[in-house]
C-alpha cells in the first residue's frame, strides 16, 4: 500500500441546529483499498461520507487528496478530484437507458451540438463489458433493469469519469443474494485497478467480507478503525453498539475510555 | 393480459412494444373509425382539415406542456395566459405604431412572444426560487392573467379596429400552403421544433432527467431550476405561438378565450402517453392526444348521441379514462 492515503479526512465535524452530526472524526482510504464505514442509523457515517462527496458543507476539519488539501463545496467539485458517490437508493434516472445515465450531465454531442447517442451508447457498452458482461439491455429505460443490473450502471457511472475515490451507500442493501455476489465481484475488480472504496453499511454482514479495513461510528464520534483480520465480528459490533474499542483495533475520540474488552 | 401462455419469445416481442407510447395511435384510428360509422361526412377532405385547423391551439400549447410535464412541473395558467397575451398583442395592434400592415403584424407577433416568454419565466421563477409547487403558482397566474384580460378589455373584449389589419393578418388563420391549412404547417413546425429539442439536444435530456430523477439530476450537475424555468418558458412561447393564430380568426379576445385550455392542453398530453409525474415525454403522442380531442368534439356535433353542450364533460371524462389506461398498462 503507497504511503500517501487517496484520502485522508481529519477532524471533520459537522452540526444540524445544534446537534453534532459528526465530531472531530477522521478517516482515510489508500488506493485499491476498500474500507467500511459502520455504524447505526444516525451514527454519522453517511453524513461524514455526504462531506467527502460535497453534498454537505463542513464545520471544520481538513479533507486532503493525495496528500493535498482539497476544496470540496459541492458535487461538483468533489467529481473534479476523481470521488463518485453511488447512493443506496440506486440513483439514476429511471426512465432514460443505460447509456444517457451514464452521460447525465456531461453528454457527449456531436459536432451539430445535437445529442451522440450512438458514441455513448458505443462508450457505455465498452465500460458495462469491462464490469458485467453478460449486460445487454442498452435500449430499455433503467427501471427495467433488475437491482443488481442498476448497481452495475450506477458504478460505471462513477468510473466513466475515472473516478478513483468511489463511495458506496448500502451498496446491497436493495439486492438479492445472487445480485449481492455480482456487486461484490464488481468492487474485487475495482480494488484491482487501485480505486479506493469507501462501503457505508449499518449491517456488518453485508461489508465484511468485502472490506479490508472497519471504521466504527457512534454518536457522530469514531469509535475505533481497524483491519478486518485484527478483529471479530463479535468485537465489531461490540463497537457498533456500546461504543468499545477492542484491543485489535486503534481506538478514535468516540471509544468508550477505560474500556477494553478482554 | 390474455395471452399468458404465450411462449417465452412472444411475449419478450409483445413486451417491446412499449403499449403507452402506441395506445394514443391506436385511440386515433378507432376514432376514425367510429366517426365515419356514424356520419359520411366524417371522412370528407373538408371536415378533417377543419378539424386538425381547429386543433392547432391546443396541440401548439400542448407542445409546450409536455416540456413542463415531462420535466415534473405543471403549468394551469395557459388559457388565461392565452387571453392575456391575445389581448396585449391586440391593444398593440390597435395602437397603429409601426407603419405598414405587414410591419405592423411582425412587431405585433414578436411582442406577443415576449409577453408569452415573460409569462412563462414569471411561472418558471416562482415555482423554482419560490420552492412553491407549479400546481399552486400556476394556480394564482391563471387567476391573475385572466384578470388582467378582463381588466384590460374592461370587462368586455379587445376587438381589432383596423379593417385592413385584420384583412391582412387573416391568411394566417384562413390561408393555406399548397392546400395545406397554414394553422396545420405552424402545428408541424412546433412539433418538429419541440421534437428535436426534447429528444436531440442536452437540454431536451436534461429535461427527462429532472423529471425521472431530481436528486440524480443535481447530483449529475444539473442546474434543476435552469432546466425547470426553461421549460416554462417554452410553454410560454407555445401559448405566444397558439395565439398568433388565434387573432386573426376571430381578430378579438374575450374573457372567455382560452377558457379552459388548460384542461384540454392537459389532456392532450395526457393522452398522449406523457407522464403526469415526469420522466417521460412524447411529442407526437401529444398531438395525436389534441387531435382526439378535437375529433371527439366534431362527432359530438356530426351525431346526434350526445348534446355537444357537454363536450367539457366529454373531455373531462376523457382525461380520467386517460389516466386510469395509463396506470393500468403501467402495471403489467
Amino acid at each position: 500500500m503507497s504511503n500517501i492515503p487517496l484520502v485522508e479526512m481529519e477532524n471533520i465535524s459537522i452540526a444540524f441546529g445544534g446537534i453534532r452530526a459528526v465530531d472531530d472524526a477522521s478517516a482515510d482510504l489508500h488506493a485499491g483499498e476498500v474500507v467500511a464505514l459502520l455504524g447505526h442509523n444516525g451514527a454519522g457515517k453517511s453524513t461524514l461520507i455526504k462531506i467527502l462527496s460535497g453534498a454537505y458543507k463542513r464545520d471544520g476539519g481538513t479533507i486532503k487528496v493525495n496528500g493535498e488539501e482539497a476544496v470540496i463545496n459541492n458535487p461538483r467539485d468533489a467529481k473534479a478530484y476523481g470521488i463518485e458517490t453511488i447512493y443506496q437508493t440506486l440513483a439514476l434516472a429511471d426512465n432514460v437507458d443505460t447509456a444517457a445515465n451514464l452521460y447525465l450531465g456531461r453528454e457527449i454531442m456531436t459536432p451539430w451540438g445535437t445529442l451522440d447517442d450512438v458514441a455513448m451508447e458505443a462508450k457505455a457498452r465498452e465500460v458495462m463489458g469491462r464490469l458485467n458482461p453478460r449486460f445487454q439491455r442498452f435500449k430499455d429505460p433503467v427501471k427495467a433493469l433488475s437491482g443488481g443490473q442498476r448497481q452495475s450502471v450506477a458504478i460505471a457511472r462513477a468510473i466513466l469519469f475515472n473516478a478513483r475515490i468511489l463511495i458506496m451507500d448500502e451498496p446491497t442493501a436493495a439486492l438479492g443474494p445472487q445480485e449481492t455476489a455480482q456487486v461484490g465481484e464488481l468492487i474485487h475488480q475495482l480494488k484491482s485497478e487501485g480505486i479506493g472504496i469507501f462501503l457505508i453499511s449499518h449491517d456488518i454482514h453485508d461489508v465484511l467480507h468485502l472490506a479490508d479495513r472497519v471504521i466504527v461510528m457512534k454518536n457522530g464520534r469514531v469509535v475505533g478503525t481497524a483491519r478486518v483480520g485484527d478483529v471479530t465480528e463479535d468485537e465489531i459490533l461490540g463497537m457498533i453498539i456500546l461504543g468499545k474499542c477492542p484491543p485489535g483495533a486503534i481506538p478514535g475520540p468516540g471509544a468508550i475510555s477505560g474500556v477494553v474488552l478482554g | 393480459m390474455s395471452n399468458t401462455t404465450a411462449a417465452q419469445p412472444a411475449k419478450r416481442s409483445l413486451g417491446d412494444i412499449d403499449l403507452r407510447a402506441v395506445a394514443p395511435f391506436v385511440a386515433l384510428a378507432v376514432l376514425f373509425v367510429f366517426g365515419a360509422m356514424v356520419n359520411p361526412n366524417f371522412l370528407g377532405l373538408d371536415n378533417l382539415t377543419n378539424v386538425v385547423t381547429r386543433s392547432a391551439f391546443i396541440a401548439i400549447i400542448a407542445i409546450g406542456a409536455t416540456f413542463v410535464i415531462s420535466a415534473g412541473g405543471l403549468d394551469l395558467s395557459v388559457g388565461s395566459m392565452a387571453a392575456f397575451v391575445a389581448g396585449t398583442m391586440i391593444l398593440f395592434l390597435n395602437t397603429g405604431a409601426v407603419a405598414g400592415d405587414s410591419g405592423m403584424i411582425a412587431a405585433a407577433m414578436c411582442l406577443a412572444l415576449a409577453t408569452g416568454a415573460l409569462c412563462g419565466l414569471a411561472n418558471g421563477l416562482i415555482t423554482t426560487l419560490g420552492r412553491i409547487e407549479p400546481f399552486i403558482v400556476t394556480l394564482g397566474t391563471m387567476g391573475i392573467f385572466r384578470a388582467l384580460t378582463i381588466y384590460l378589455a374592461e370587462g368586455g373584449s379587445i376587438a381589432m379596429k383596423s379593417q385592413e389589419l385584420r384583412a391582412a393578418y387573416r391568411p394566417i388563420y384562413f390561408g393555406n400552403v399548397l392546400g395545406v391549412p397554414i394553422p396545420v404547417i405552424v402545428i408541424l413546425v412546433v412539433a418538429i421544433l419541440g421534437a428535436f429539442i426534447l429528444y436531440r439536444t442536452r437540454f431536451g435530456r436534461h429535461v427527462m432527467a429532472v423529471g425521472s430523477n431530481e436528486e440524480v439530476a443535481r447530483y449529475s450537475g444539473i442546474s434543476v431550476n435552469r432546466v425547470r424555468t426553461l421549460t416554462y418558458v417554452i410553454q410560454g412561447i407555445c401559448v405566444a405561438i397558439a395565439v398568433l393564430v388565434y387573432v386573426p380568426r376571430l381578430g378579438a379576445a374575450t374573457p372567455t378565450t382560452g377558457l379552459l385550455w388548460e384542461l384540454q392542453a392537459i389532456t392532450a398530453v395526457v393522452i398522449g402517453g406523457t407522464a403526469l409525474r415526469g420522466g417521460v415525454g412524447r411529442i407526437w403522442g401529444t398531438i395525436c392526444g389534441a387531435l382526439i380531442l378535437e375529433l371527439v368534439g366534431n362527432i359530438m356535433v356530426l351525431s346526434d348521441m350526445v348534446s355537444e353542450y357537454l363536450i367539457g364533460a366529454v373531455q373531462g371524462a376523457i382525461i380520467i379514462i386517460a389516466m386510469l389506461i395509463q396506470r393500468s398498462l403501467g402495471r403489467r
